[in-house]
Order: structure tokens, then C-alpha cells, then sequence
């Protein structure tokens, strides 16, 4: 059973090449439904690997399949392989599942696009790449993986090109992850120079190599690496923009599986942070530290999908914190449950846009509950998940990083405590503006056309994700319940990947007991007040400070600093160095060719017998040197 | 009797600087071309008296390929000719100047 793990990313690759060759043949929906199919296909051979994966024992829970060598220069002899373990096969099978039924949203949704088919091709090379990024048995298939996700992200992104902003909003997710991608590099660089090796199973058991010095540097370049692409402080500005980008593509790529490729890679390096307490930390107070912007800026955003990308930035800080903490089950617990839950309000969203003629601004919402019930009850179901109202799955999830984040510092779960309350709040006001209240939509054209809207809820094709993911997002706690040891089956699952570097903690029962309650409470508050300030009004403009709606104006410092400087620096060297020095040169090679051609072009008399007479002169000069050489 | 190969190589000589005067002094490029091959059985000549002097066959291979060129040579010599005379009538060699402008 295992052993058909290179069919996993196969299929997608196969959709991706018949796509690029053929796409334009098969057409809308033909492509759709392809790309679509080879995707559920992955996903059911993932199923089976999973299976496979269970049968063993749990200390023999990792299995390498060899693909082909890639790279045998010198010492270096690199492979493409799969590394089939526990950690992977979780990644794998909700990627592929989550994949499977936006891909088929995508049908629906972009059905009157002109662009359908390529859209087609970019998600499926999509999933290819990720899961070539979670499947990678070395740092440089995990690293091609995360360039691959990259470009797709960026060709996503900047989907409808035609529009500027969504082309530059391709360009910054695209320069703010190659920040992180040179962090990536140097850590590989740095681990091989050491190591001598890039698999992750011989670097695992090599780890006396590293001195603990470059230890925490390679924590801390791969968490460089991690933040750029999973929208940490300071480098989240540009998941905000990916917004830019279609709905399913943000539900896809800019929330359920791309951004949490960091998180993963975090999580598959835990022997190497579990050495280095010092970048643990550092991540953990970055993560805190994103949770806490991300939560607040999500809090004063208009446009309904702004407020879930900030929070994006804000549930990936909770993973970060749970991951800095050495809580690597809770990290990945999250994760999944973030995934389901993130991935159905962004559908969600994607349905209420189709809906209401791509309107996006919350406030020319309102009252959609009775119009479109199925994406109203699904949304509320991902919003009492987020916002960790029990039993709801984010409850559990959310409750196991907070607890986890105590033990390390009761500050750290101040911050995650006061963000988590603020994620209650901006989804209970999302949730309020958009399906409860006036119907403000009534009565005025948000876009120029000139009939009158009918929201209604979208056909069966983008409906049927929004229940599984609705099913999914409420039960999905149930992976991994605290009550008894028996039913914490992610833990277990997980043990034989992070079992060895997880954090120990034994709280009593009346502290997970108290614990429990405190979650609870604060997610119920703050959905309550959400839903008792936002439900009949939408205009409550103290509640939505400026600094705010900019995300604390660190999209405008970034831009200050670093664009504006180089533009500024850019202007400057156009002036004098190009124009002076380097066009001077050029010049000057210039001038010099024309002035010394007119010397010598004077030797050209176009006389036949002037050149008759040089060829003589000459013949004979050489015939006089050769005589005199055989003379002496 | 025979003659001593100095004379042939004397007289081959002879034509060489004849053929090298020719075309140095003469004008009209249809005698300057005619010098050029006088120059180049000049050589032949020179090829064949050693080849009979030393005994050694490969000088007379030689002269086979001078003539092969020189048949080439006169095929293109006389074409550029032709194109010449066509555009200027009774034309001379420093009519054709071009290069200099």
C-alpha cells in the first residue's frame, strides 16, 4: 500500500501537463472536472497510504520511497524521494482533501471566466508542488516544493493581471517570500557544510555535527524562511493583498495549506528547535506577536475578505506559538482545524461575492441569512469554530495552544488569550454585517450594472464543499480530545515524529478543567458582543480605528523604508552613474572607434593596383625574412 | 641533349616579374587578370622543373590543383569583368573605387 505513494503528487502533475497540453480542447467545465478528478484521485490514494501508514507499528511509522537521483555532483548526491510518516501523511491527506473540494467549488465559481482553463492549470500544478513540499525527504525536494508553491501563488495571485492591483499584489507576495526563501537557502547551505547530507533522517541522526551556535542559526533561518511564507511579523503585509487573487485561490492557497507550509516545516525540523531553545522562543514571541496585529487589524477591515486574511495572519501566529512552545501536536491540531474552518468561511465569502455581483465591502451587505441559508448556516458553523465556541473543533484546537503557550509564560497566553477574544469579535461582526440586519444592499447598484440583485444561494457544485467543509470545521475537534488519554488519537499518532521534543507538562484536572472554561467563556463573549454591537448597525466608526484598517501602518513603514529608499536610491544612480559613467564608457568606446577609423580608413584608396602593390611589397618582405632565416 | 632546369627556372622567373609588372602598371583590368595567370603558370612552371630535377612526382600533383584554382579564379575574374563592363563602358581597374568612399 505504501509503496503507491509517487502516485500522490503524480496525479496532479499528470492534470497539470494534459491541462497545459490539451486544456483548450477540453474546455470549460471539461477541464475543471479533470483537474478536479486527478485531485480526488490523489486524495483517495492518500487515504490508502494513510491506511497503509496505520497498519505498522508505531515505531515503524516511517517509510522512504526513492523516486530518482536528482543532483550527484562531487560529494553531493542528492534525490527526489518521499518521506511517508505520520507528520506527511497528516499534511498530505487534508491538503488533498481540502484541494479536492475547492477544486470543485472552482468549477462553479469560475464558470464564467475566460481564463477557466488556465486557472485549471495553475491549482493543479498547485497541489503538485505543495505536496511535493510536505512529501520531500530532504531539505532541497521540500525547498523545490516551497518555490513551486511560490510561483503558483504568484500566478494566482495576479490572476486577473488586467487589473494593476492585482498584478502588483502578485509582485509583493513574490518579493516578501523571497526574503524568507533566502533565509531557506542559507540554512540549507549551512546544514550541508555541517552535515554533509540534506535528508531529513540522516540529518536527524547527525545532529552532534552542529555546533549549538549554528544550531539556533539554522532555527532561526529556516524560521526566516518559515515567516515569509506563512505571513509572520513583519513580513504578513503582502497576505492581505493576496486577497487580490480569486476566493477559491485564497481559500486554497492564502489559508488552508500554502501559509501553513511554514508551520510544517517548523514542525519537521523539531529535533533541530527542540536543541535550540533560544529560536524556539523567538518564534513563539513572533508568533504571539502576529496573533495579536492580525487579530486587531482584522477587527477594523471593510472588505469581507480582508478580515479573513488578517485573520490568517492571526491564526497562523497561534500555530507559530504553539510551535515555539514545543506543542508541535497542537500546532499541527490547529492546523487541520484551521484548515476546514478557514477554507469554508473563505467559500463562504467566495458565495456571498458571486451572490451580490463582486460587492466585497461588509458594510453594502447585510440580512443574507434569508437569501442564501445554506452558506449563512455554514458560515456561522466556521465562525463559532474560529472563534472556539464549544464543541466547535476550534475549541479544542485553540484550547490545546493556549494551554501549552502557559506553560512556557503566562504572558504568552495573555497575548493568546486577548487575541483569541478578538477573534471571537471580528467574526461574530463579519458574520453580523454580512447576514444579519438591513438588507443595505437593496435599492442601490454596487456595481454598474443596472439590474437589480436576487442573492441567492450558489449552485449544487459550490454548495456541496461548503457542507463537507461545514461537517468537517464542527467535528474535526474530536481528532484530539484531552478528557482521557485514550482519545487524544492525534497526539499518539503524531508521537513517533515530535513524541521526542514535545513539550511535558502535567497540568491537574481542575486546571484543564479551568482552562477549558476560561476558553470558552472568552470565545462566547466575544462573539456575543460582536453579534449584540454589529447586528442592527453598521456604522460604528470608533470601533474601527485607523491604524487599524491600515494593519498598524506597518504595510506603509515596510514601504517607506525599504521601496521608497531604494526607488529614491534607483533615481539618484540613474542620474550620475548611468548616465555619466556607465553611458560614458559606452560613449567613449564609441567615439574612440569612429575617430581612429578615420585615420586609418585612408589606406583604402579603392585603386586595384594600390592593393596589388601592398600585396607585392608584402609578399616579398616575408619572402626576404624567410631567406634570411635560412641563411643564418 | 637536355636543357639544364636553371634556364626553365630563369625563364619562369621571367614571366613572374612580367606578370608582376603587368599588373602593377597595366590598367585595363581584363590584361590584369591575364597577368595573374601568367604569374600562376610562372609558378607551375617552377613546380614542374623541380619535379623533374628532383625526381619527385608530388610537385607535378601541385601544378593539377594551381590549374583547378586558376580555372575558378578566371571563372570569377571574368564574371566581375562582365559585371564591370556592363555598368561603365571601356572602363579601367581605377574606375572601380568604391572602397574609398
Amino acid at each position: 500500500m505504501l509503496d503507491l505513494v509517487f502516485l500522490i503528487p503524480l496525479l496532479p502533475l499528470a492534470g497539470f501537463a494534459i491541462l497545459v497540453l490539451f486544456g483548450r480542447k477540453l474546455g470549460n467545465p471539461l477541464a475543471g472536472w479533470l483537474a478536479s478528478t486527478m485531485v480526488l484521485a490523489s486524495f483517495g490514494i492518500a487515504i490508502a497510504v494513510f491506511t497503509g501508514l496505520f497498519q505498522r507499528q508505531p515505531d515503524n511509522r516511517s517509510y522512504t520511497q526513492h523516486f530518482f537521483e536528482w543532483l550527484n555532483v562531487g560529494h553531493l548526491h542528492i534525490g527526489v524521494g518521499a518521506l511517508v510518516d505520520p507528520l506527511s501523511m497528516t499534511m498530505v491527506a487534508f491538503i488533498t482533501g481540502v484541494s479536492a473540494l475547492i477544486h470543485f467549488y472552482s468549477i462553479g465559481y469560475m464558470e464564467h471566466d475566460k481564463d477557466f482553463t488556465k486557472f485549471f492549470v495553475y491549482l493543479n500544478l498547485f497541489v503538485f508542488s505543495m505536496l511535493m513540499l510536505v512529501l520531500g525527504d530532504n531539505l532541497l525536494v521540500t525547498f523545490f516544493g516551497w518555490e513551486g508553491v511560490g510561483v503558483c501563488s504568484y500566478f494566482l495571485i495576479s490572476f486577473w493581471f488586467e487589473r494593476p492591483s492585482a498584478a502588483s499584489a502578485g509582485k509583493k507576495a513574490m518579493i516578501y517570500n523571497r526574503i524568507g526563501d533566502g533565509g531557506f537557502l542559507l540554512a540549507i547551505f549551512l546544514v550541508y557544510s555541517r552535515v554533509g547530507s540534506l535528508s531529513y533522517t540522516y540529518i536527524f541522526s547527525h545532529l552532534n555535527r552542529i555546533s549549538p551556535t549554528d544550531m539556533t542559526a539554522v532555527g532561526l533561518l529556516l524560521f526566516l524562511a518559515a515567516a515569509g511564507k506563512s505571513a509572520q511579523t513583519p513580513l504578513f503585509p503582502w497576505l492581505a493583498d493576496a486577497m487580490e487573487g480569486p476566493t477559491p485561490v485564497s481559500a486554497l492557497i492564502h489559508a488552508a495549506t500554502m501559509v501553513t507550509a511554514g508551520v510544517y516545516l517548523m514542525c519537521r525540523i523539531n529535533p533541530i528547535l527542540h536543541l535550540t531553545p533560544d529560536a524556539a522562543h523567538v518564534v513563539a514571541w513572533v508568533g504571539a506577536a502576529t496573533a495579536f496585529l492580525g487579530a486587531t487589524s482584522a477587527c477594523a477591515q471593510q472588505d469581507i475578505k480582508k478580515i479573513l486574511a488578517y485573520s490568517t495572519v492571526s491564526q497562523l501566529g497561534f500555530m507559530f506559538m504553539a510551535v515555539g512552545v514545543g506543542a508541535y501536536v497542537a500546532a499541527i491540531f490547529l492546523m487541520l482545524t484551521h484548515a476546514f474552518y478557514k477554507a469554508l468561511l473563505f467559500l463562504g465569502a467566495g458565495s456571498v461575492i458571486h451572490a451580490m455581483d463582486d460587492e466585497q465591502d461588509v458594510k453594502k451587505m447585510g440580512g443574507l441569512a434569508k437569501v442564501m441559508p445554506i452558506t449563512a448556516v455554514t458560515f456561522a458553523v466556521a465562525w463559532l469554530s474560529i472563534a472556539g465556541v464549544p464543541p466547535f473543533s476550534g475549541f479544542w484546537s485553540k484550547g490545546d495552544v493556549l494551554q501549552n503557550s502557559w506553560a512556557l509564560s503566562p504572558g504568552l497566553w495573555a497575548i493568546g488569550a486577548f487575541s483569541a477574544l478578538l477573534t471571537a469579535y471580528y467574526m461574530g461582526r463579519e458574520f453580523s454585517l454580512v447576514f444579519l440586519g438591513e438588507s443595505r444592499w437593496k435599492g442601490q447598484n454596487t456595481t454598474a450594472k443596472s439590474h437589480e440583485l436576487h442573492p441567492h444561494d450558489p449552485r449544487f457544485v459550490m454548495k456541496f464543499p461548503l457542507v463537507v467543509l461545514a461537517f468537517a470545521a464542527a467535528f474535526a475537534g474530536f481528532l484530539n480530545l484531552p478528557f482521557h488519554p485514550d482519545f487524544v488519537f492525534l497526539e499518539k499518532w503524531l508521537n513517533p515524529v515530535v513524541g521526542a521534543s514535545l513539550l511535558n507538562h502535567n497540568f491537574s484536572i481542575g486546571a484543564e478543567w479551568a482552562f477549558a472554561l476560561v476558553d470558552a467563556a472568552i470565545a462566547i463573549v466575544g462573539a456575543s458582543v460582536a453579534w449584540s454591537l454589529w447586528k442592527s448597525r453598521s456604522d460604528r466608526e470608533n470601533l474601527e480605528p485607523g491604524l487599524l484598517q491600515k494593519a498598524w501602518g506597518l504595510d506603509n513603514a515596510i514601504d517607506r523604508l525599504f521601496a521608497k529608499t531604494s526607488e529614491r536610491l534607483a533615481v539618484l544612480l540613474a542620474g550620475s552613474v548611468d548616465l555619466k559613467v556607465i553611458d560614458g564608457a559606452v560613449n567613449l568606446i564609441g567615439k574612440l572607434t569612429v575617430s581612429s577609423g578615420k585615420i586609418f580608413r585612408k589606406v583604402q584608396t579603392g585603386y586595384v593596383r594600390m592593393y596589388a602593390l601592398f600585396f607585392t611589397a608584402a609578399s616579398i618582405a616575408v619572402l626576404a625574412y624567410l631567406m634570411t632565416r635560412v641563411a643564418s | 641533349m637536355s636543357i639544364a632546369p636553371s634556364w626553365y627556372l630563369t625563364l619562369a622567373a621571367m614571366l613572374f616579374s612580367i606578370g608582376v609588372i603587368g599588373l602593377l602598371i597595366r590598367r585595363n583590368v581584363l590584361v590584369m587578370l591575364m597577368c595573374v595567370e601568367l604569374m600562376l603558370n610562372a609558378a607551375n612552371l617552377t613546380f614542374v622543373t623541380y619535379s623533374r630535377a628532383l625526381n619527385d612526382i608530388s610537385g607535378q600533383a601541385a601544378v593539377f590543383f594551381v590549374l583547378v584554382v586558376a580555372a575558378a579564379e578566371v571563372v570569377v575574374g571574368l564574371g566581375i569583368i562582365v559585371a564591370i563592363f556592363r555598368r561603365k563602358t571601356g572602363a579601367t581597374a581605377d574606375d572601380v573605387h568604391l572602397l574609398k568612399d
